[in-house]
């Protein structure tokens, strides 16, 4: 688009004032509208950076929140990190199956069929279920009906329902993009279907499909709404998913925040450098995995 | 498997895959077409099951409620008898979320533009990268810094509004704050940036590039060739992209639940301090809810995933529409 000027009129009158101000008039607009963006990007990077050095040491990594009060310097998210990092691994190791497997079956089998096409709709729906409503779902179906107790299982299951669409929309993405001589191929040597997807088609999207799910763990890593539900309070480390409340990223500095002490606002703002940090790796692992091998480039 | 034999074949005929069914009757095919077609499934069960359980999980607590649950603004659903009702929630909802969306969309076609016509093809892509990062960010970080970074300015912000403005009346009142709906609708905004703007960009860059070269060629300066072939081509692809970004400000919970602070009852001015939303109410209150309290916190998320189905599904069919004259 850009190589499309503005011709200058050769021989033709030149364009009249009024036209020429209210084209810099919009072109100012769009201008301020892309600085109008940034300033709370960079400023949100600069105030969490430049508020989460202080306590950005080996404390903050290596000790819970146990015994210490708001009050108190000291304490660290190391009962949150551990309970993000297993909340997200199981919400992956349940969502990437399911989510993998119903973008296989919008592609390749369900061509125009009314299947096909209702799987779609919700898959769209589901992608704008708020994060809120998943956790509520899960408080009322596993919590209240089925009888368990707060986990970091519960919460899983929670990031699981907003990890789908995400995974499901990316892959089909993915898939549509292999060319079709290489199924046409596959089937011409006598391939079997499965294999042709197993063996022929993931191989061929994969790394699409990688980043698709790299992006899609990197957003469900800092959803709070549905733990806050789901996984409940807890100062103390708890290494295990399946029983009791146990501590996340997002819901430490959400209790962290809650508390006016200084100390406990300065234990917020590392906790929020921290799931940055660790998002934005993702991001960027992500882009790099993606421009390292376009997914189909025929 | 044979009644849907005939739907697949006519389906075959506009698909790429050339085998017209599905297994070919080996093991292995068989078992795979089951697993990919059980995952699809999967997904409508779950999403029955959310409506499902939700509407049975609210129904006792709907059923012991003493005020009217579309009316009544207070929220004491652990007191006995248990009264409350959802008037305040859905007010602070749709406000704040209207306010995002008034905010974001023009910033957001601006970059949209911005990124689609006004900038280098290399630039484009590190400028939509930027945006995307907007996205990136987790809502408890925007939360963090609206409640303690933001909501400072804001304050200065509120006042001289208050001063010019008072005289409307969604403006008025006497002590504009920091904690208020605005400020909430601010970071609203900022969140639902993103999503605006990379569905209307995507909208800008199916905009049929005669159209652009005609209108560049009749001499149109890159405004008129904006106003003349973009605009109209891309409205509603852009309606439709506020309206999902409505949505999704409709069912932001931490950000908004951070920088409001709880002031019971409707408040019109939307500049001092207090209101409440669906998402930021069930935040709040869940960890002292009894069971009541929990069953009437349910039945206010029913309440919000119905209203965001409801945009959703029309922001979808509006997106669509332009689709199908592509």
């Amino acid at each position: 688009m850009t190589s499309l000027t503005t011709p200058k009129g050769a021989g033709l009158s030149s364009v009249s004032t009024g036209r020429k101000i209210k084209d810099k008039l919009v072109q100012g607009f769009v201008y301020l509208a892309f600085v109008l963006a940034l300033v709370p990007l960079l400023s949100v990077l600069w105030t969490v950076v430049s508020n989460g050095v202080a306590r950005l040491d080996p404390t903050f990594f290596q000790f819970s929140m146990n015994g210490v009060s708001g009050k108190d310097p000291g304490g660290g998210a190391y009962h949150a990190i551990i309970g993000t990092l297993e909340q997200v691994l199981i919400c992956s190791v349940i969502a990437v199956p399911i989510a993998v497997l119903t973008a296989i079956y919008l592609v390749e089998y369900a061509g125009n069929g009314r299947l096909g096409k209702v799987v779609s709709f919700f898959v769209d729906v589901m992608t704008g279920i708020p994060s809120i409503v998943a956790g509520l779902f899960v408080l009322a179906l596993w919590l209240l009906t089925f009888g368990f107790e707060f986990s970091g299982f519960a919460g899983a299951l929670a990031l699981t329902i907003l990890m789908i669409p995400t995974v499901v929309r990316a892959t089909e993405e993915m898939l549509k993009l292999v060319p079709n001589d290489l199924r046409e191929a596959s089937y011409a040597l006598g391939v079997p279907r499965w294999r042709t997807v197993c063996f022929v088609i993931l191989p061929t999207a994969m790394t699409g499909i990688v980043t698709g799910i790299m992006l899609a763990v990197a957003r469900v890593m800092g959803e709070t709404a549905p733990l806050l539900l789901t996984i409940f309070f807890t100062k103390a480390i708890n290494t295990d998913p399946f029983s009791g409340p146990q501590g996340s990223l997002p819901t430490f500095i959400w209790e962290q925040a809650a508390d006016p002490n200084q100390n406990s606002i300065d234990r917020a703002w590392t906790g929020a450098l921290v799931l940055i940090a660790i998002i934005m790796l993702l991001n960027l692992a992500a882009r790099l995995v993606a421009r390292r091998s376009a997914p189909v480039s025929r | 498997m044979s009644s849907e034999t005939g739907v697949e074949a006519a389906a075959a005929t506009r698909r790429r895959t050339p085998s017209l069914r599905m297994s070919t009757g080996r093991a292995g095919d068989k078992i795979f077409v089951s697993a990919a077609r059980g995952s699809g499934l999967t997904v409508l069960a779950i999403m029955a099951a959310i409506a499902v359980f939700l509407v049975w999980k609210a129904i006792p607590a709907l059923q012991d409620n003493k005020a009217n649950f579309l009316t009544a603004e207070e929220w004491n659903p652990n007191a006995v008898p248990p009264r409350f009702g959802i008037a305040q929630l859905a007010f602070g909802t749709i406000v704040s979320s209207l306010l995002a969306m008034l905010i974001a969309t023009p910033v957001a076609v601006g970059i949209a533009l911005f990124i689609s016509f006004y900038s280098s093809r290399k630039l484009a892509s590190v400028l939509g990268y930027v945006v995307d990062l907007l996205a990136a960010v987790p809502s408890i970080v925007y939360g963090l810094w609206g409640l303690i970074f933001l909501s400072k300015h804001m304050e200065g912000i509120s006042k001289f509004l208050n001063s010019v403005l008072g005289w409307i009346p969604l403006f008025g009142g006497d002590s504009p704050g920091k904690n208020s709906i605005f400020t909430a609708g601010v970071v609203l905004a900022i969140m639902i940036l993103p999503i605006i703007s990379s569905i209307t960009r995507e909208v800008f860059l199916q905009v049929p590039r005669a159209n652009v070269e005609a209108a560049l060629a009749l001499g149109a300066t890159r405004w008129e060739m904006i106003r003349l072939s973009v605009l109209p081509y891309g409205r509603s692809g852009m309606i439709g992209a506020s309206m999902l970004g409505l949505g999704r400000a409709m069912g932001e919970t931490i950000a908004v639940a951070m920088v409001l602070t709880f002031v019971p009852g409707i408040n019109v001015h939307i500049l001092e301090n207090g209101g409440s939303t669906f998402a930021s109410n069930i935040a709040n209150s869940f960890s002292e809810a009894s069971e009541t309290g929990r069953g009437a916190l349910i039945a206010s998320g029913l309440v919000l995933f119905v209203i965001t189905l409801l945009v959703n599904m029309a922001a979808r069919a509006v997106v669509a529409r332009r689709k199908e004259f592509v």
